[in-house]
């Protein structure tokens, strides 16, 4: 429940004294906000699981995804549930006001969310190979169109839910990493943003979409840089808390794509 | 808890730009957020000004903008629609008076997140002038209406405007939902977390209800109008098929395979029913509480208001389906849809009942803002009664498309909501600039306005039930409909008359704003918060202390007490009312 010194940062960081109700739901108010945040974004998620289904049930599905696939997958999978483990020692340390553990928990938790986008990067990109992909996309040399129907089954919609769903959901990751950068280094975190974000851009060949997609990594800096700007601060154990937060959603998320686009899609 | 705060530190920002431009206070940017909506009604007005004389004239020549081409009144009725639903009723009653009053309400300083309430007023700035922008690219702007269904909407080569104006129209709109999303957040948080001793959930005045209520709906609503206006910009951009099933567009077979037009009219109307009441709900809250103080008695049954609006919210959810009779659904989902669709009608009853309940034998004061209110409460009951007709899949088959509906949400959605509007300025405005607004030409406004709004709306009806369709241009050209020209002709010299008397408004506005006679403190005699504190608030709304709240929001003709108002904050006393 709330304790007392929590109960009313809200209107206490505007430095006005005096006394309030008791916060409806006894949490302080960034926690009830991101809290709000994630209801309205599983609506988000939401609306595109239900085009998903909506599209699965009126159409033949493909089920392409074959051993590797799976098993790459799985292991993308177990990446997020440790980083969910780290995420929770995390907030522990930072309840208990060891920031240096926190610092390392929060780097090992971005670590196991870089991988899991790394590895989820080769996987799109394997099956943008094998032909699996969107008109929009630049075609990789020597590949025919055909063979993208093939392993679509004829069923464009696959490719078209299954790229809109884990490119939302990547797009969540990498927000989420960068925002753990910020809580864990502060400013200092931008340089590092800075210098992955030049590496990559420069190591994906540009017939690969990533290669666009990590512009994503630009916008993220600039936003942090704003936002490092605009509130100079040291973030303690609720910044922490809050972020993880975001982040279990954000593993939470995975735990319904995984089964939904990859298990039920198994070649069989 | 946090006894140690200095003098200096809610002292105003210095400076123009963070005090007006990129000001953190909600106050300024409430009004900021009015201006962009006023701004945004005009361009609306004017639209719908063109597209009332293109329809009786629909070869005449006009002046700035020549000849209206059938393609350029679709484009019209789209930006009409748009901009009038997104930038007026969603961005006005929220966040602007929202904004500005729901803070002072519940006695807190400021917002919870003063960043993202300016980021969220900069993001919807945004979102106008991308949307603007769509007059002015190649193709001009789209045609496929403000609830743009695919395939017209899906493919850029589906006609004038559907290329760059269709992006631009979508990006906008996502855009503004990142805005209300952030501003849904700003409003449920502060109001869970910041209200003032006192101030338990069940002593909010019904206006603070009514935007914790909408900031719900428009918090779960938005969200989903995100994801499909990101499918939508797929469809048209990365070549998927969401929404577009193998068609010919202009003699050619698109690549779209195997998509479903009906999925985008689902994810469409999840948000667009809820929309709706986001529009009207702030409405109702300033109603009942305008009602209250000007018919010097408490509001009739507040729990029963209370309890109505969140009926109201939570079936919102479930009943998109009845705008979607027409697709082809199964007999029983239409049957679920209309009957779930009949059961807000009770809710919205109990709100009527109760506000009559609370006119009934008052000693009314008919101010402006009061005449609105009533005027509100008339469209609703007009618009309202509408609603469960069309909710009848057997009467929407007739129905649907003509321009019964359209005179149904003109006037329930439309027309109330800016009812609701002219209420909320003509009781705030004292408050906002420390002058009051002038009476006569108030009344004036308002009797011109009510007579014009009905004389548009109310012959649609007639003509949706001759089956007059919406979205056409050239009804002269339609020989079933030529008999029914005569309405058109009235309805059009009606929307002129009513159009000019809305500068009666702005040149009050303005005036007053500057020449008006100073306001009092509590000029209405009202009981809410904001009227404890000075004209204008200062920066911290309270000057340096927070209010301690010993009474509910509506006691007035308390038996007993001095005056025949009890304040918020005064001394305790029995409740008089519910
Ligand atoms: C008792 C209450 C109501 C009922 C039973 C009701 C029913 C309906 C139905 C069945 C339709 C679909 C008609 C069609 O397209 O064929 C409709 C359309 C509409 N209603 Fe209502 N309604 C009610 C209240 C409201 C309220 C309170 C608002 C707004 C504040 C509203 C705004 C709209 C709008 C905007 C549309 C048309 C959207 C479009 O096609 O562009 N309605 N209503
Ligand atoms: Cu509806």
């Amino acid at each position: 429940m709330a304790d007392a010194t929590l109960q009313h940062n809200a209107a206490a960081a505007h430095g006005v004294a005096g006394e309030y109700e008791a916060p409806l739901f006894g949490a302080y108010s960034k926690k009830v906000g991101m809290w709000l945040f994630l209801a309205s974004d599983s609506l988000t998620f939401g609306a595109l699981l239900f085009a998903f289904s909506y599209n699965r049930i009126y159409t033949a599905w493909p089920t392409p995804f074959g051993k590797e696939s799976i098993i790459n997958a799985t292991i993308m999978t177990a990446c997020l549930l440790s980083s969910s483990l780290t995420m929770v020692m995390a907030v522990f340390a930072a309840q208990r006001h060891d920031s240096s553990k926190t610092r390392l928990w929060l780097l090992a938790t971005m670590v196991f969310g870089t991988a899991f986008i790394v590895l989820h990067g080769m996987e799109w990109t394997h099956l943008i190979h094998e032909g699996l992909s969107l008109p929009a996309f630049p075609k990789p040399a020597g590949q025919l169109d055909t063979e993208y129907a093939k392993i679509s089954k004829g069923v464009p919609q696959f490719a078209a839910t299954f790229f809109g769903l884990t490119a939302m959901h990547m797009l969540h990751v990498t927000i989420g990493v960068i925002y753990l950068g910020v809580v864990a280094l502060r400013k200092w975190f931008l340089p590092i943003l800075g210098v992955i974000y030049i590496g990559a851009y420069f190591a994906i060949p540009a017939d690969n979409v990533f290669h666009y997609a990590v512009h994503a990594l630009l916008i993220g800096l600039i936003v942090s840089a704003v936002i490092l700007f605009l509130k100079p601060k040291d973030y303690d154990a609720h910044d922490v808390e809050v972020s993880g937060l975001y982040w279990h959603f954000v593993d939470l998320v995975w735990m319904f794509i995984f089964p939904l686009v990859y298990l039920m899609s198994t070649k069989i | 808890m946090a006894t140690s705060a200095t003098a200096h530190a809610h002292a105003g920002p210095q400076g123009f730009i963070r005090k007006y431009i990129f000001s953190l206070d909600h106050k300024v940017i409430g009004i900021q957020y009015f201006f962009l909506a006023l701004t945004a009604v005009f361009v609306g007005m004017f639209l719908s000004l063109l597209m009332r004389i293109h329809l009786i004239a629909p070869l005449a020549s006009l002046p700035l903008v020549g000849e209206i081409k059938p393609e350029t009144y679709l484009s019209l009725l789209t930006m009409h629609g748009t901009i009038m639903v997104f930038f007026v009723l969603t961005t006005a009653p929220q966040g602007g008076f929202g904004n500005y009053f729901l803070p002072i309400q519940i006695g807190a300083p400021d917002m919870a997140f003063p960043v993202l309430n300016m980021l969220s007023f900069w993001t919807t700035f945004v979102g106008f002038v991308v949307i603007i922008a769509a007059f002015f690219v190649q193709g001009g702007a789209p045609l496929h209406g403000w609830t743009g269904y695919p395939p017209l909407s899906a493919v850029q080569s589906a006609g004038p405007g559907e290329g760059l104006g269709a992006d631009l129209w979508i990006t906008s709109i996502a855009i503004f939902c990142l805005a209300s999303l952030m501003g849904a957040l700003n409003f449920l948080t502060t109001t869970l977390d910041m209200r003032a001793k006192g101030m338990t959930m069940m002593r909010m005045p019904l206006t603070v209800w009514s935007w914790f209520i909408t900031a719900i709906l428009g918090l779960l609503a938005f969200g989903v109008l995100l994801s499909a206006g990101i499918l939508l910009l797929m469809d048209r951009n990365l070549g998927t098929s969401f929404y577009v099933p193998q068609i010919i567009v202009n003699g050619q077979i698109m690549l779209h395979k195997g998509g479903s037009p009906l999925l985008w009219q689902h994810l469409f109307w999840f948000f667009g029913h809820p929309e709706v009441y986001i529009a009207i709900l702030p409405g109702m809250g300033v109603t009942s509480q305008i009602l209250s103080t000007f018919s010097r008695k408490p509001i009739f049954g507040y729990k029963a208001m209370v309890y109505a609006m969140l009926a109201i919210g939570f079936f919102g959810f479930m009943v998109w389906g009845h705008h979607m009779f027409m697709s082809g659904m199964s007999p029983y989902s239409a049957f679920a849809f209309s009957l779930l669709t009949m059961c807000i009608g009770v809710p919205s009853a109990i709100k009527t009942f109760n506000w009559l309940g609370t006119m009934y034998k008052a000693r009314i004061r008919f101010q402006t803002p009061m005449l609105y209110a009533i005027g509100f409460v008339s469209l609703f009951v007009s618009g309202g009664l509408s609603g469960p007709f069309l909710a009848q899949p057997v009467l929407d088959i007739q129905l649907h498309d003509t321009y019964f509906v359209v005179g149904h949400f003109h006037l329930i959605m439309g027309v109330a909501a800016i009812f609701g509007m002219f209420a909320a300025t003509y009781y705030w405005f004292p408050k906002m600039f420390g002058r009051m607004m002038n009476e006569s030409w108030g009344r004036i406004h308002f009797f011109i306005t009510l007579i014009g709004t009905y004389a548009i709306f109310m012959p649609m009806h007639y003509l949706g039930m001759a089956g007059g369709t919406r979205r056409y241009s050239q009804y002269t050209e339609v020989a079933y409909l030529q008999k029914l020209m005569p309405i058109h002709q009235f309805m059009t010299y009606a929307a002129i008359i009513t159009i000019a008397a809305q500068f009666i408004f702005v040149i009050n506005l303005f005036w007053s704003m500057f020449k008006g006679p100073k306001a009092s403190d509590n000029p209405w005699e009202a009981t809410t918060l904001e009227w404890i504190t000075a004209t204008p608030p200062p920066h911290d709304n309270f000057g340096g202390v927070t209010p301690v709240v010993h009474n509910g929001p509506y006691e007035y003709g308390v038996p007993g007490a001095a005056r025949d108002f009890v304040m918020q904050t005064d001394p305790p006393v029995a409740s008089s009312g519910h």
